[in-house]
């Protein structure tokens, strides 16, 4: 549905020319989710504005639905935009119309008839569930009714593409789930293809089904969710991953002088990750009962990643030295993967 | 104080507001536009052009710091084309009309440049055309801001049209000029005084009321 290829961004300014984006190439599927992700400045509002043409690539292609975007004359690219929904970090409504007018807006400007506004915001309102608020000024919602509006109106020419551009950045967690919720219910209802852009991990895991990750204005890593979260490749991508792990090493693990590598007599500290099938392993008992490991279970966590079960385990494991290395060797035998991430002695 | 006095009093302050209201509305509508393309053609708008934005920021620069008094004076053969005559109220709109318009089309300018980017933005990325922002997303985001600056217009025209009164204008200057000095009627003077205090005071509040009415930033 989206392809980039090959698109370089340079701002020029008086202090000199910044490269903000190189030679990024991603292709987005119909119907996907894509995330996204990367650090403050790193290039992403950038990016996705180019999908747009809010911002002129300096080089490469856009191609929306089959079509070059960056060929395009302005009324060409005016009726292609009506086509890509945006919505933003700040929401960036009309104070000056109500719900029921801001969610028209799009729609007045095709020039659609009074009648068929009034049908299609009525029914985008009972979408995202503001029919309640539909004579509301802006100014009147939360941050979380704003960004169902917003919603709402990026809908409203029923475009095959939503961007998002931080969406949730400004909402509190609860709020965040609720619009992402929604975001998944109208990727699935509508089978629109949803970009978002985001420095959250948590929303990427929450619904991503892909994910790119941006660094310096350059795509570091890329894959499915699964792949990017169960074995990122880069030490960012690393980090993002560690961001959203529940069972964080325990402060009285984090006290104890972990080092690398083993001496004889440590005690492992080593964190097991579960995916799809091998969550059915018996590790644990066999740990204990064939290579005689006294095993001590710090923190577990078990959660879906796309529909798939990944549990993490963090353990701590003492046994003597050719106890020690068998156990390893047997489960690094195994389809799940093992993070040893120090010893004590 | 004499009925002729009341008579002469209230036939003033109707010339008054006739020259106000004449002028102002017709700066509004010459500003309007100035103050749009002022707007639009600024650096990093939505029709970004340099040439046109220094060369009507010069025009609008230079009306603006000439004194009133000065420009009506040297505009006089374009007052008798327009209106046949130099003196009387309908000759005196001319200058006042043409000494407000660069003034409304800056107020205009900032009132339209106080609209959220982001809002301009999202109606971009929707696919609206320039002609749509201006009319749909600029002027009725920025009109309670525009009201009050039109007020402040009015206020200085009530200003202007006294002197333009003092030359053969008529309104309530010309009576405060005449009676109230000339012939030192201290009552008429006060007079006269009071009611443009009062008609000041009056279009300062009709106008904060109306912007208040239009600002959907504050309701809750
Ligand atoms: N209009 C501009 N002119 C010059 N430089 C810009 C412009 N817009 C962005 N940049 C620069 O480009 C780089 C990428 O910015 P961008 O806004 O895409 O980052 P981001 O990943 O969206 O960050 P954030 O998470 O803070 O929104 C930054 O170094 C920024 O300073
Ligand atoms: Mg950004």
């Amino acid at each position: 549905m989206i392809e980039l290829q090959h698109i370089n961004k340079v701002y020029h300014s008086n202090t000199g020319d910044l490269q903000a984006l190189t030679d990024i190439n991603l292709s987005i599927g119909e119907g996907e989710i894509f995330g996204i992700i990367g650090l403050s400045g790193a290039g992403k509002s950038t990016l996705v504005r180019c999908i747009n043409m809010l911002e002129t690539p300096t080089s490469g292609t856009v191609l929306v639905d089959g079509q070059d975007m960056t060929k395009m004359s302005p009324s060409q690219l005016r009726k292609a935009r009506q086509n890509i929904g945006m919505i933003f970090q700040h929401f960036n409504l009309l104070s000056s119309r109500t719900v029921y007018g801001n969610i028209a807006f799009p729609l007045e400007i095709q020039g659609k008839s009074g009648d068929e506004i009034k049908k299609k915001v009525d029914s985008l309102l009972e979408l995202v569930g503001l029919t309640d608020r539909r004579d509301h000024y802006p100014s009147q919602l939360s941050g979380g009714q704003k960004q169902r509006v917003g919603i709402a109106r990026a809908l409203a020419s029923d475009p095959k593409v939503l961007l998002c551009d931080e969406a949730t950045s400004a909402l509190d967690p609860q709020t965040t789930e609720s619009i992402l919720e929604l975001l998944r219910d109208i990727n699935k209802r509508l089978n629109i293809t949803i970009v978002m852009i985001t420095h959250q991990m948590n929303v990427v895991k929450e619904i991503c089904d892909h994910v790119a990750v941006i660094e310096a204005g350059r795509i570091i890593e890329e894959g499915s969710l699964y792949e990017v979260f169960t074995n990122p490749k880069n030490p960012t991508t690393k980090e993002f991953v560690a961001s959203t792990r529940t069972d964080i090493v325990p402060d009285l693990v984090k006290q104890m002088s972990l080092h690398k590598p083993y001496k004889p007599g440590d005690k492992a500290l080593v964190r097991l990750h579960f995916l799809g099938d091998s969550a059915g392993e018996p590790v644990i008992a066999v740990l204990i009962k064939k290579y005689n490991v006294d095993v001590n279970i710090l923190s577990g966590n078990v959660e879906t990643l796309q529909n798939i079960p990944y549990g993490t385990l963090l353990i701590g494991m003492d046994a003597d030295e050719q106890h020690m290395k068998d156990a390893m060797d047997y489960l690094r035998s195994l389809s799940l993967q093992i993070e040893v991430i120090g010893y004590v002695s | 104080m004499s009925a002729n006095m009341v008579n002469m009093l209230l036939r003033s302050l109707g010339e008054t507001c006739y020259m106000v209201l004449v002028s102002a509305a017709l700066a509004t509508l010459f500003g309007m536009p100035l103050g749009v393309i002022l707007t639009v053609t600024g650096k990093g708008h939505i029709l970004e052009n340099k040439v046109i934005n220094r060369s009507l920021g010069a025009v609008v620069n230079a009306t603006r710091s000439t004194p009133f008094i000065i420009l009506m004076v040297a505009i006089i053969p374009l007052t008798r084309l327009i209106v046949g005559s130099s003196i009387g109220t309908t000759a005196a709109i001319v200058p006042l009309t043409i000494s407000a318009t660069p003034f409304i089309a800056r107020i205009i300018e900032s009132s339209l440049l106080e609209v959220d980017p982001g809002v301009i933005e999202a109606a971009e990325s929707m696919g609206a055309s320039p002609m749509q922002i201006i009319w749909k997303v600029l002027l009725p985001e920025s009109m309670h801001s525009i009201v009050l600056g039109v007020t402040l217009a009015m206020i200085s025209l009530i200003g202007s049209s006294a002197m333009a009164g003092a030359l053969g204008g008529g309104g309530l200057g010309d009576l405060a000029i005449r009676y109230g000095y000339q012939r030192f009627q201290a009552d008429t003077m006060v007079a006269t005084v009071i009611i443009l205090i009062v008609l000041v005071q009056l279009v300062q509040t009709v106008g904060n009321r109306i912007s208040a009415h239009l600002n959907k930033t504050k309701i809750k």
